[in-house]
């Protein structure tokens, strides 16, 4: 059919998290430019079934660019190519016949591999249950409009609360750090009326935990920024950084 | 034999004397209760938070890797609320009123009613989370207004509402864990239910990682786990979207209700390959501002589908904007089933657009010239950008193409006002059950059932039960937990077996193409029949002549779809059957048979006022219905008109 390519795929295959992985070159013909990454590796998967092959595992599951369950390195970058995309929204008309694609999962201390394509990511959520939340219970609040916000506040936060939770900041840093995803979640309850009693001590016990996982220290490259595919920006992290620091001063002054 | 448990007295009344009269566990006895909840969406993360919150123990379980990720995430458009903060005429009983009439009168007054209630608290509660909902510049909660309503009592987080609520509800759920009152259990899929002397005691699940099949006991057992629209292999679902617990729970006596009500959602990407794993909606909020046409020739349109024209070249007078022109009343706005049923009839007619004519237009022009391009950016960015994303095509230069796709399952788990499902002790809150939004869900309303469910409703419900249970540990060496353990494993194994010539995909999409044309959006008695006869053949090749590759004790995405795919051909088979029941045109649904003079939907209130649940009787065996009437004591049945 008119359009179509093919193409040659260098593939990560790694049993579990116990067994060394490595490369592995399968082709992929006939891919429609109108195809989405995965389902371009569907295509794949369906003919390694039928020839009795171990399908490719990867991640994947809302397919809209929002669970932030899919991940994938490609050629090199978190997400592929293409700017403020995750990789199900990435479509094959990004690249072009006879390409080669290298195709690796994310690459961190922090994530480990559990087979081919996909990585333990819970870290995340452990930095989360450390302190992403208002200690508030169901019931017994306030009027939804009793405290005003103004809306500039209000969209920035949201901007901030829009990260997806994929880790491609993490895999795009050398460092494999994780200051853009913390931050941002830092920032929209720093942001926000409700989320200023517990301000510093959120900071704190977020970066607490941060660091306890293993993820590596930020060198302000920007890499995140730059491959982030909601776009949360290098700002959270100088706000996070405030944040911390007031705490700590904050701390420092009760001692005394 | 099927008791709702509708609560006496007026009904304004109803939910507030109910939860007068429900027994109470003490504050200090609520530790010794263990509550399994399966799913952390929307319905899910809420109910397990605020239990545990209250001090019972909670299990919490998902299939992804994070509980965040659970598909109330992908939810674009809005949730309501009765607020009234607009000043616009809103109240309760019309947000009431909207959704049992949105349901076309097929679902229980009382429950209705207490969604709409209970609405306004969850607004509360998720500003109060610091949910950065959508403000005006007065710094006060902004509203937009969504389909079947004439009021703006929607709200909204731009158009990413799902994700910045389920966010919310993780963080409450995260907040839990922490203390140390709900134990997560990601990549988990429960594969069956464990019942003791008909009580809900417990799960079998298996670790998507690991492959161990696992046994946990709780005292009850909340479904919250989603809806079925992957039946049709194509919907607006996740990938992983299935029907697997519902549907085990089913087969050990959880009564199945409605299976035949879908809805179809009239604004998704249009199909473009065979390729294609899933379709994309575009939020119901884009029709505030988008219209929607088709040219008002065959001629017209068929040039255009073959690209001698471009749309631009389309004069305005040669436009049919054929919701306006039909329903001078709701215009671009009317409920889904219509606008669906009438995008369908223009592709029906040939004036479809795009390259397969399943299409129509949805066009901003008057929009962007009204309001500007910066402004419909900052009301609807991200749909844009995802539109351009998929389709290459600039919807601030042209206009969108749209057509139906399967998005919800109206219905689901038979429960009671309580949640409780036919099984004691088993409950059902969110898209997995069937309660609330009738024969058609009206837009922004999931979102409001799931964290009414999860927050208000069960909370209170889960109580009752539980007081009158007694503290006993529930005994995890009891032998039924052995046995249906066995039953899992000896699946699996057999699964895993499969060595024939099939894909599970394969299968899949041939079930998805009969359910698609035959139990679609219209139907009709032979078109069932053949339905039925042909998903009995399939499941035969399924059995027969797929193939399931790789172990158990590894992430095996070959083996985790064998499962899924098995139970909906079953249910499958059940919708058909319940369709073929279902001799009215109803909601979400047109039955051929069952139309007014004008073409247009023709309800059945003499003899289909009631809720079809289904009881299942063992393999192959045809299932028996049960009907619980339904009864309208303050909203008079009209033919829903939208002109
Ligand atoms: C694209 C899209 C847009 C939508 N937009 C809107 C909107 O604007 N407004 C609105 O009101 N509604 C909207 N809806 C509908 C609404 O989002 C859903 O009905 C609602 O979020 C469902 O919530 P839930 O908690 O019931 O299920 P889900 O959020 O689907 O969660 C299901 C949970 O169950 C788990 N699970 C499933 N099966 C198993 C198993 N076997 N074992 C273990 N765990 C399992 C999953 O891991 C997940 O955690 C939209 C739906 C879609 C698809
Ligand atoms: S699969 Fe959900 S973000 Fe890509």
């Amino acid at each position: 059919m008119s359009g179509h390519m093919n193409l040659t795929l260098k593939v990560w295959r790694q049993k579990n998290k116990e067994t060394r992985g490595k490369f592995v070159t399968y082709k992929a013909d006939d891919i429609s430019p109108d195809m989405s990454f995965l389902e371009m590796l569907d295509v794949v998967n369906e003919g390694l079934t039928r020839k009795g092959e171990d399908p490719i595992y990867f991640d994947h599951d809302c397919r809209e660019g929002i669970c932030g369950m899919c991940s994938l390195h490609i050629n090199g970058r978190p997400h592929g190519p293409k700017e403020e995309t995750t990789t199900c929204q990435l479509h094959m008309r990004s690249f072009h016949d006879g390409q080669t694609i290298v195709i690796e999962p994310w690459r961190a201390a922090a994530f480990p591999v559990i087979k081919d394509l996909a990585v333990d990511r819970s870290a995340f959520d452990r930095i989360q249950q450390a302190g992403a939340y208002v200690n508030i219970n169901t019931g017994g609040v306030p009027d939804a409009n009793a405290i005003p916000i103004p809306k500039d506040v209000a969209d920035e936060a949201f901007e901030s609360a829009t990260c997806i939770g994929c880790g491609a900041c993490v895999a795009a840093c050398k460092n494999a750090s994780a200051m853009l995803f913390v931050s941002a979640k830092i920032s929209q309850y720093a942001l926000v009326p409700q989320g200023q009693t517990e301000r510093y001590s959120r900071a704190q016990a977020m970066v607490a935990q941060m660091d306890e996982e293993g993820f590596g220290s930020c060198t302000n490259t920007g890499a995140c920024e730059a491959e982030c595919p909601v776009g949360i920006k290098l700002t959270n992290i100088a706000r996070m950084n405030r944040e911390y620091f007031t705490a700590k001063f904050f701390k420092q002054e009760e001692a005394h | 034999m099927l008791d709702s448990k509708i609560p006496a007295g007026p009904l304004a009344e109803k939910w507030s004397n109910h939860k007068f009269h429900l027994k109470l566990v003490n504050p200090a006895n609520k530790r010794r209760f263990t509550i399994i909840v399966v799913g952390t969406g929307l319905a899910g993360a809420s109910a397990a938070a605020s239990l545990a919150e209250l001090g019972y123990n909670v299990k919490a379980f998902c299939y992804q890797d994070s509980a965040r990720r659970a598909h109330s995430i992908a939810a674009q458009g809005g949730i309501n609320a009765a607020k009234n903060y607009q000043n616009d005429g809103d109240s309760v009983y019309r947000l009431f009123y909207d959704t049992i009439k949105g349901g076309d009168y097929r679902a229980r007054e009382a429950n209705v009613y207490r969604l709409a209630e209970v609405s306004v608290n969850i607004i509360d509660q998720c500003v109060a989370q610091g949910v950065p909902f959508a403000r005006e510049y007065g710094g006060l909660l902004d509203n937009r207004s969504f389909g079947g309503a004439q009021v703006s009592r929607t709200f909204y987080a731009r158009g990413q509402t799902g994700q910045q609520l389920l966010l919310g509800a993780y963080s409450a759920l995260n907040r839990q864990i922490h203390a140390g009152k709900v134990e997560m259990f990601t990549r988990h899929e429960m594969l069956d239910l464990v019942t003791i002397e008909g009580q809900a005691r417990g799960i079998i699940t298996r670790d998507l990682e690991t492959g161990a099949i696992e046994s946990h006991a709780g005292h009850a057992v909340l479904l919250c786990t989603g809806g079925y629209g992957n039946v049709f292999f194509l919907s607006t679902n996740a990938m992983g979207c299935n029907v697997t617990a519902a549907w085990r729970a089913h087969k050990r006596g959880a009564f199945f209700a409605n299976p035949c009500y879908t809805q179809i959602h009239p604004t998704c990407i249009p199909v473009t390959g065979d390729h294609q794993s899933k379709l994309t909606l575009m939020s119901e909020s884009l029709r505030n501002d988008g219209r929607v046409w088709v040219p008002k020739t065959v001629e017209l349109a068929q040039k255009l589908r073959k690209g001698e024209i471009k749309v631009t070249d389309i004069k305005e007078e040669d436009r049919d904007y054929f919701l306006e022109r039909k329903y001078p009343s709701f215009g671009n706005l009317v409920p889904r089933d219509v606008a669906s049923r009438n995008a369908k009839q223009m592709a029906e007619e040939g004036r479809g657009v795009g390259k397969t004519g399943l299409a129509v237009f949805l066009d901003f022009a008057e929009a962007i010239s009204r309001l500007g391009e910066d402004a419909v950016r900052a009301k609807y960015g991200n749909l844009f950008d995802m539109y351009y994303q998929i389709t290459d095509e600039n919807p601030y230069k042209q206009p969108m193409r749209i057509y139906p796709a399967v998005h919800y399952t109206m219905g689901g788990i038979w429960v009671d006002y309580n949640l409780m499902t036919t099984i004691p002790g088993l409950y059902a809150l969110g898209e997995c059950n069937f309660s609330d939004h009738g024969a058609n869900r009206l837009g922004a309303s999931a979102l409001m059932q799931g964290l009414a469910d999860g927050y208000f409703v069960i909370p209170y419900t889960v109580g009752d039960y539980l007081a009158g249970l007694g503290f006993a540990p529930v005994d995890k060496n009891h032998p039924n937990f052995e046995k249906t353990r066995l039953e899992v494993e000896g699946k699996v194994k057999q699964l895993l077996s499969m060595k024939g010539s099939k894909t599970v995909d394969d299968i899949h999409k041939k079930l998805g193409h009969i359910m698609w044309e035959y139990c679609g959006m219209a139907r009709n008695e032979e078109g069932l029949k053949k339905a039925k006869g042909l998903i009995q053949e399939l499941r035969k090749e399924f059995w027969s002549d797929v193939t399931v590759l790789g172990e158990n004790e590894e992430l095996n995405l070959s083996l985790e779809k064998a499962g899924r795919v098995a139970d909906f051909l079953e249910l499958g088979e059940l919708m058909v059957d319940d369709a073929l029941n279902r001799r009215e045109s109803c909601g979400g649904h047109f039955r051929e048979e069952s139309a007014t003079e004008d073409g247009e939907a023709k309800r059945d209130d003499e003899n289909y006022s009631y809720v079809a649940a289904w009881e299942y009787q063992g393999d192959n065996q045809p299932e028996v219905m049960h009907k619980e009437e339904l009864i309208f004591e303050n909203v008079k049945l009209t033919q829903r008109s939208y002109k």
